[in-house]
């Protein structure tokens, strides 16, 4: 006999002028490797059209479904509802600004981040159409990958206890992104000019270490390590930077 | 009403789009993209396994170039492709990935001395020259001569956007996300710009365009099992094809994968079997090389599927409660390898399967996975029919493919044509004076007003959008599949004209306010139904088989009478049927038709007399 699992789902449409901020509960028989994509999807379809949520990839690549599941910050596509109780709350990403339902804008802050981070390869070299390309050891490649795996979901974000205490914190994603860029012999950036965007509360030295990042983190990237890297880096240079005065 | 004006207008944001966006604001012309998404979460991302380019780096790939990767392209096509096209893409496709290195792309690169790898289950030596230590490698992908298809780990398209991206916001690209298209602005003759509704708010927003370019990718999601994301719905799609004037090309030109995932459907790359994993039936043996000799699990995408499907068909498939399926084994490639250059499929597997692929079998299927048609351009990345409007990527058939693409071909075919498209929208814009009609900007804002008040109100009628389009995904999935008859096809023809009538008495169940995910589902409908009717007629009128187009009433490839294309119009937005016209396949033959070298099947000759009439 399979379980009955109720869903409370937090509910508002900011663009209905009737709608208030509540709680609805939703009934669902569990079916077969039965997942928070499948499980929404059928309640909006069968149940409830108005409900809200965003999914694009569900392979748990593109970082869409980012919500707050049972208290914990993860991808709704991955999460099968027989690792969970019977009983599942689902809460829309903090941080982010509502759209509706569980459904939050995380394009317009993450592209403010690109903007803080400058978030591209800094470089003089023109592009030469007619040459080789510059020649890169294959680990360094790797090593740049592994936090270019990063997939925005914003979960890091929303976990973050110094991003809910003070908005302008860039958060482990921006400060990871400036990390793949130090290693990027590509980018010509020294370690200065990168103490100029993340050497201060809003940066690195906001974070409190309580490393919620790295425990929710959909893709494991080494956030903890990145976070302990930038922080040693940074601090040098700040000390360099005082001792040059 | 808000008016947006920008010099140039693309309507998605993944690879094709934005590759095409930085042309256009390098060249200092004001560029948005629009989007359903944030532009990193496009389908583009989730493309694992790599690019084609005739490098020739690796040991591998010694020998290779643009030459070579031609004449794969046009045999994988069947002989569909456009060769003209074909050979644009090969010769540009190196200097692109160079390109995108320059920008940023991590690619694994070639590290000199010997390495293993496996082909067919077996281990095998090769030594990578120290001269050519540090450039761009490649590993194996189906339907090639060479090892060519450059990698970032299996997250290449995903790695790709990210540097992309980057460049579009450096480049002062605005990206309108949340963002969906739902009809053309234009005067039968030149296109205008956009009307889009705001995911956000479900406000209608005009964009005013000197040049408009459809880069939204596939629409997969017209099948109830795909691959594709849950954005790739062809929503760009129906506001170009109800302009009546602008055809989609090849539309029954369908690839199903290999190795999708059973259930979920979720795509394991062709790297799996191009880094040396092989198929296997119910009794855990291999048989691919029993179908094709030379190339086994290497065959390209439309012949492997066919002999799984031949295979399972015969008895072999594994029994399950979500039907039968075959198994990927990629065991024998080892933990290092798999954990790494197989990360995502490890992810996949272990997250939503609960199997680990080092020690068990993946159960797999073909599923839907790309659409070779799309809107039809010109060489140029022009659509046919209006001035102004361009395509490219998987959105277009530009047209690369023919009846079947290569793994690795598409993804290439993103930033090459986006590149070589968004040149030539700046060549446009530069000699062309586009003067804008506010009535017809009014008008056409008017109709997608009304067209949300009707859908709103219920006046048409009160059918459940869910339920319609359940319906047209089966008569889709039940007619259209990798075997196709006249018999099948009929039935699937009369079912989505059945299908079709109750699309126009769609009615919500909500009061639509806001972002409203019904009303976004509604608007799309009938445009979709009418794009599974251009699968399914074309199909049907298309006697003959050809590439991922197989027809078991017609098994041979007739290059006598089906050398051509298939233009696939809706002319007036109350048809039943789309109109269908025909022109040659290429203008250019660098290769005549001939033997593919895999997927052997009879071939009907140009040469032979009987013409198509007789």
């Amino acid at each position: 006999m399979s379980r009955l699992l109720k869903f409370n789902i937090f509910r508002y449409n900011p663009q209905d002028e009737t709608s208030v901020p509540h709680m609805d509960e939703f009934v669902l028989e569990e079916t077969e490797a039965l997942t928070l994509f499948i499980a929404l999807n059928r309640i909006r379809e069968e149940q409830d059209a108005s409900l809200q949520f965003d999914f694009c990839c569900r392979a748990g690549i593109c970082g869409a479904c980012g919500m707050v599941i049972n208290g914990r910050p993860g991808l709704a596509c991955h999460t099968k509802t027989r690792d969970l109780p019977g009983e599942i709350t689902l809460l829309p990403l903090p941080v982010f600004k509502l759209v509706g339902d569980l459904s939050v804008d995380t394009g317009t802050w993450f592209r403010e981040m690109y903007h803080k981070t400058e978030s591209w390869i800094h470089t003089t070299k023109v592009f030469d159409e007619n040459a080789l390309e510059d020649r890169m050891d294959n680990e360094v490649a790797e090593n740049i990958y592994e936090l270019d795996r990063c997939i925005e979901c914003g979960c890091c974000v929303s976990a973050c206890g110094t991003a809910r205490l003070r908005e302008d914190f860039m958060g482990a994603v921006a400060l990871n992104r400036i990390g793949r860029f130090l290693i990027d012999p590509r980018d010509q950036r020294t370690e200065r000019d990168y103490y100029e965007i993340i050497g201060n509360d809003e940066g690195i030295f906001g974070c409190m270490g309580l490393l919620a990042c790295e425990d929710v983190c959909p893709k494991h990237l080494p956030l903890q390590n990145q976070l302990g890297f930038l922080r040693r880096k940074m601090g040098i240079t700040a000390i360099k930077t005082l001792f040059r005065k | 009403m808000q008016t947006i004006y920008t010099d140039v207008l693309v309507i998605g944001a993944g690879l094709a789009g934005e590759r095409a966006a930085i042309e256009a604001a390098t060249a200092g012309h004001s560029t948005i993209c629009l989007s359903i998404v944030p532009a990193r979460r496009s389908h583009s991302s989730a493309a694992q396994g790599g690019m084609q380019a005739g490098l020739g780096n690796s040991c591998m790939g010694d020998g290779d170039c643009p030459d070579v990767h031609f004449e794969d392209t046009v045999k994988g096509s069947d002989w569909g492709c456009d060769q003209e096209v074909a050979r644009l893409f090969a010769e540009r496709a190196p200097i692109e990935m160079r390109q995108l290195a320059h920008w940023g792309v991590p690619w694994n690169r070639v590290v000199p001395g010997k390495s293993t790898y496996f082909k067919g289950g077996q281990q095998f030596e090769k030594v990578e020259k120290e001269e050519n230590a540090g450039l761009i490698t490649s590993r194996a992908f189906g339907g090639t001569a060479k090892w060519r298809t450059c990698y970032v780990s299996d997250g290449t398209g995903h790695a790709v956007l990210f540097t992309v991206d980057n460049v579009c916001a450096q480049h002062g690209v605005e990206v309108h996300d949340k963002t969906e298209a739902i009809s053309l602005i234009h005067d039968g003759e030149t296109c205008f710009g956009v009307v889009a509704r705001s995911l956000r708010t479900g406000e209608l927003i005009t964009y005013i365009a000197k040049a408009t370019m459809v880069a939204s990718g596939g629409f997969g999601r017209i099948y109830p099992n795909t691959t594709n994301a849950v954005i790739c719905d062809g929503s760009a799609h129906t506001a170009v094809l109800d302009t009546g004037i602008v055809p989609m090309g090849n539309m029954e030109a369908v690839q199903f994968h290999p190795t999708g995932i059973v259930p979920t459907d979720i795509l394991v790359t062709e790297g799996c079997r191009g880094d040396g994993g092989t198929l296997l039936d119910v009794n855990e043996e291999r048989f691919m090389h029993t179908y094709e000799p030379e190339k086994a699990e290497l065959a390209s995408r439309d012949v492997v599927s066919r002999w799984m499907t031949h295979h399972m068909r015969e008895g072999f498939g594994v029994k399950s409660s979500y039907g039968d399926h075959l198994w990927l084994d990629i065991r024998h490639l080892g933990e290092k390898h798999i954990t790494g250059k197989l990360r995502e499929v490890y992810e996949i597997c272990t997250g939503f399967l609960g199997i680990d692929p080092i020690h068990q079998l993946i159960p797999v299927r073909p599923t839907q996975h790309y659409s070779m048609g799309g809107v039809r351009t010109n060489k140029d990345g022009a659509a046919y029919g209006l001035k102004g409007l361009f395509a490219a990527g998987e959105a277009a058939c530009w047209d690369m493919h023919g009846f079947n693409r290569l793994g690795g071909n598409s993804l290439a075919e993103t930033v090459v044509a986006g590149g070589i498209v968004g040149r030539k929208i700046v060549e446009y814009m530069e000699g062309t004076e586009v003067l804008f009609n506010s009535r017809i900007i009014d008008e056409t804002y008017a109709a997608q007003k009304q067209r949300i008040d009707d859908l709103v109100s219920g006046r048409k009628g009160t059918e459940s959008v869910y339920k319609v389009r359940a319906d047209m995904q089966q008569a889709l999935h039940k007619g259209a599949n990798i075997f196709r008859t006249q018999e099948g096809l009929e039935e699937c023809v009369d079912a989505l004209q059945k299908v079709l009538e109750r699309a126009r008495t769609v009615g919500l169940r909500t009061n639509g306010k806001g972002a409203s995910p019904e009303l976004a589902a509604a608007l799309k409908l009938e445009g979709q139904v009418k794009m599974a009717l251009m699968v399914a007629y074309g199909a049907l009128q298309r006697t003959e088989s050809r590439g991922s187009h197989n027809r078991e009433d017609f098994p041979a490839r007739n290059d006598r009478d089906w050398l051509v294309r298939t233009l696939a119009y809706w002319k007036n937005p109350d048809d039943m049927l789309p109109t269908l016209q025909y022109e040659p396949a290429t203008q250019v033959t660098e290769i005549p038709p001939g033997d593919r070298g895999y997927g052997k099947m009879a071939v009907i000759s140009s040469d032979d007399s009987k013409g198509k009439e007789g």
